[in-house]
């Protein structure tokens, strides 16, 4: 058994046993109806958080992506309801806009060499902020084509669908996945995050990658931020705060480690479908309140990375003293 | 020695306070007039230094963790806990002053959690301090069971929105709090320790400084900081609301830190500085705000802001316009 392996296996035990005790209180949690609920609810959270996972795999992070799916709602309700554009140019427009976005932040973080954070932190209140002064309130988006998205639904036995935008984010998965585990610029990312000095002396382009990887992340929440639209039917200035913190949470309990260079996409993708649980667990409950949400997500992301710290300092003591 | 604390004072912070609030004058003329009524002063300059106490507060209590090297991502949700926990014990009838205690203590155990994850189990402080910004808020409604929890005790508001000697009583208690933790950092060693810890932890700990206990220490401020500006929160809407107490003001709090020439890089810290952001973020606000312009702004004025800084603490800029003294030699990439 490869025990690199084992945090993502840890998470993926972890959520089959919560499953299985939230299935034994609530039968009917085990049906197709619910799976592709969890699918269609938490897609755009997913396609958010592929693009996180190569952000904190490469040792950073990014707090500007829930600011980009407002912003990127925004305008594409903007361009669709008052510009009377089809959806599909006002998508590649919020998409482009969104690369160029993530690649001035990406310039920032290379070449003024500030913690990742810091400009993320800019990144955001500049989104939130563009967001809010093109329109202060939520822009209902009306347009056959998105009727005819939101129909287009795979039927499964048992009553469920497989929506358009779930499958989605399960497609976007697989390809981050190719694109971190199987390509030149996958290798690059984890390089990077293990030790970016080591990194550049083996010739990894760390400008371009740096660039390319924040790049990459705000053109997945402008992705996300489609699908939100697409799953909300309106944009709004306000919508997806603090997604961001949802998305690393679901990196780390998907088993990456935050100090970067290890990890895997299909990790976060059980750890999206965790958070999904708990929250369709406590509606399932009806007495729970939604706050629990977020204190079992605080509890769960606390135990992964206690987990994550005892793994590493077991595996790999020596490393320890210079990573601290 | 008179002449060189004036030349002390033409610092950038100070002068940028200046530039924003020549400009606020400029954009509604009456800015700096301040009229005194019913026992205080009333006027915009006033409004700044009482709006922008609770960052303030927090900026204090943020020196010290980012000077280490760290970040506290959870000040905004402690502020909520510290709100709720003084809002729920005086509706439950506990005098107003256990109540203040309480919810002291329970941002300075706040504080000391973060500090055990960073200094203990050596997590990194963003991921640490998350784990409580995610939580904290469900904790808070925990707390006051889901609603906003309105009181009328007097000492609450009192100090959330008194006046003492004339002046907002949220600002007094800023500026001890700045004069006090800056007298102890700066004419004990407590300071240099930090700056040392900053610089490299490991170096630190091997010349004999206990490391862990004073990251202990700077975290625990930081809870207690961000457990005061909660309390002046709640005082000051006479309720504690866990969702919105606070929401983004770690962020404002980071900000004012890094406008006040701390080195996100660790080692070099200025708490009165510190001070002085939070007051230019503040006063840029009440700008936006009194000429007319959409508060949505403000966010992207901040962002430009923070551009702007970190431009100037860049690599880059020394390198065009080397300082006078040399900074320490890094080890180069390539």
């Amino acid at each position: 058994m490869n025990r690199s392996l084992r945090p993502l296996l840890a998470t993926a035990l972890i959520f089959a046993i919560a499953y299985a005790l939230a299935v034994m209180q609530f039968p009917s949690m085990f049906s197709t109806r619910v799976l592709g609920n969890f699918l269609t609810d938490n897609a755009f959270l997913g396609i958010a958080a592929v693009g996180m996972t190569f952000v904190i795999l490469s040792g950073g992070i990014d707090l500007s992506v829930g600011a980009v799916i407002g912003f990127t709602g925004v305008l594409v309700a903007v361009l669709i309801t008052w510009a009377g554009m089809h959806p599909v140019p006002a998508f590649a427009i919020a998409i482009l806009v969104a690369g160029a976005f993530g690649a001035t932040m990406g310039l920032a973080i290379h070449y003024l060499q500030v913690p990742a954070f810091i400009v993320t932190l800019a990144g955001m209140f500049l989104a939130r902020g563009g967001a809010s002064v093109i329109t202060r309130d939520s822009v209902p988006i009306n347009h056959e084509f998105y009727d005819w998205i939101s129909d287009l639904t795979i039927r499964l036995p048992g009553g469920g669908r497989l929506s358009f935008i779930g499958l989605t984010m399960v497609a976007i998965f697989v390809i981050g996945a190719l694109i971190a585990h199987r390509t030149k610029f996958g290798s690059y990312v984890y390089a990077l995050g293990g030790n970016p000095v080591s990194a550049s002396l083996m010739g990894v382009p760390v400008a371009r990658t740096t660039v390319a990887i924040y790049t990459l992340s705000s053109v997945l929440a402008a992705i996300s931020g489609i699908v939100f639209s697409l799953y909300t039917s309106a944009g709004y200035p306000l919508a997806a705060v603090g997604v961001e913190l949802d998305a690393i949470s679901a990196v780390v309990i998907g088993g990456t480690l935050l100090t970067g260079g290890y990890g895997f996409v299909l990790g976060t993708f059980i750890g999206v479908m965790l958070l999904g649980l708990v929250q369709t667990y406590i509606i399932f409950d009806g007495t729970l309140s939604s706050w629990w949400t977020k204190i079992v997500i605080g509890i769960l992301l606390f135990l992964f990375i206690v987990l994550q710290r005892l793994i590493f300092v077991a595996s790999a003591p020596g490393e320890k003293a210079q990573k601290a | 020695m008179i002449r060189r604390s004036l030349l002390k004072l033409a610092n950038p912070q100070l002068l940028a306070l200046i530039g924003v609030l020549l400009i606020n004058w400029l954009l509604f003329p009456n800015f700096f007039r301040v009229t005194w009524q019913d026992g205080r002063f009333f006027g915009s300059l006033i409004d700044v230094l009482n709006r922008g106490a609770p960052v303030a507060i927090l900026a204090v209590g943020m020196v010290g963790v980012i000077a280490t090297k760290g970040v506290d991502l959870s000040v905004g949700a402690v502020m909520a806990v510290a709100g709720a926990v003084a809002a729920t014990m005086v509706v439950a009838g506990y005098p107003a002053p256990i109540a203040v205690v309480a919810a002291l203590v329970v941002g300075l155990l706040c504080g000391l959690w973060n500090g055990i994850l960073v200094a203990v189990l050596d997590i990194q402080p963003i991921i640490a301090t998350l784990v409580l910004m995610v939580a904290g808020r469900g904790i808070a409604q925990l707390i006051t069971e889901g609603f906003i929890v309105t009181f009328n005790d007097p000492l609450l508001i009192y100090i959330g929105t008194g006046s003492f000697l004339g002046f907002p009583m949220a600002a007094v208690i800023a500026l001890v709090l700045m004069v006090i933790v800056t007298l102890v950092v700066r004419r004990t060693a407590i300071g240099l320790f930090i700056e040392a810890v900053g610089v490299n932890r490991a170096a630190a700990s091997l010349a004999g400084i206990r490391s862990r206990m004073l990251l202990l220490l700077v975290y625990s401020l930081s809870g207690l900081c961000a457990a005061i500006a909660g309390i002046i929160v709640a005082g000051d809407i006479r309720g504690a609301d866990a969702n919105n107490a606070g929401l983004w003001l770690e962020l404002d709090a980071i900000l004012a830190v890094v406008i006040g020439g701390t080195s996100l890089l660790g080692g070099r810290f200025s708490v009165p500085l510190a001070v002085v952001g939070a007051l230019i973020i503040q006063a840029m606000n009440t700008g936006i705000l009194v000429s007319g312009f959409p508060p949505e702004f403000n966010l992207i004025v901040k962002a430009g802001l923070i551009f702007i800084v970190l431009v100037i603490q860049s690599p880059l800029a020394s390198r065009l316009a080397p300082p006078r003294i040399k900074p320490v030699a890094k080890v180069s990439a390539k």
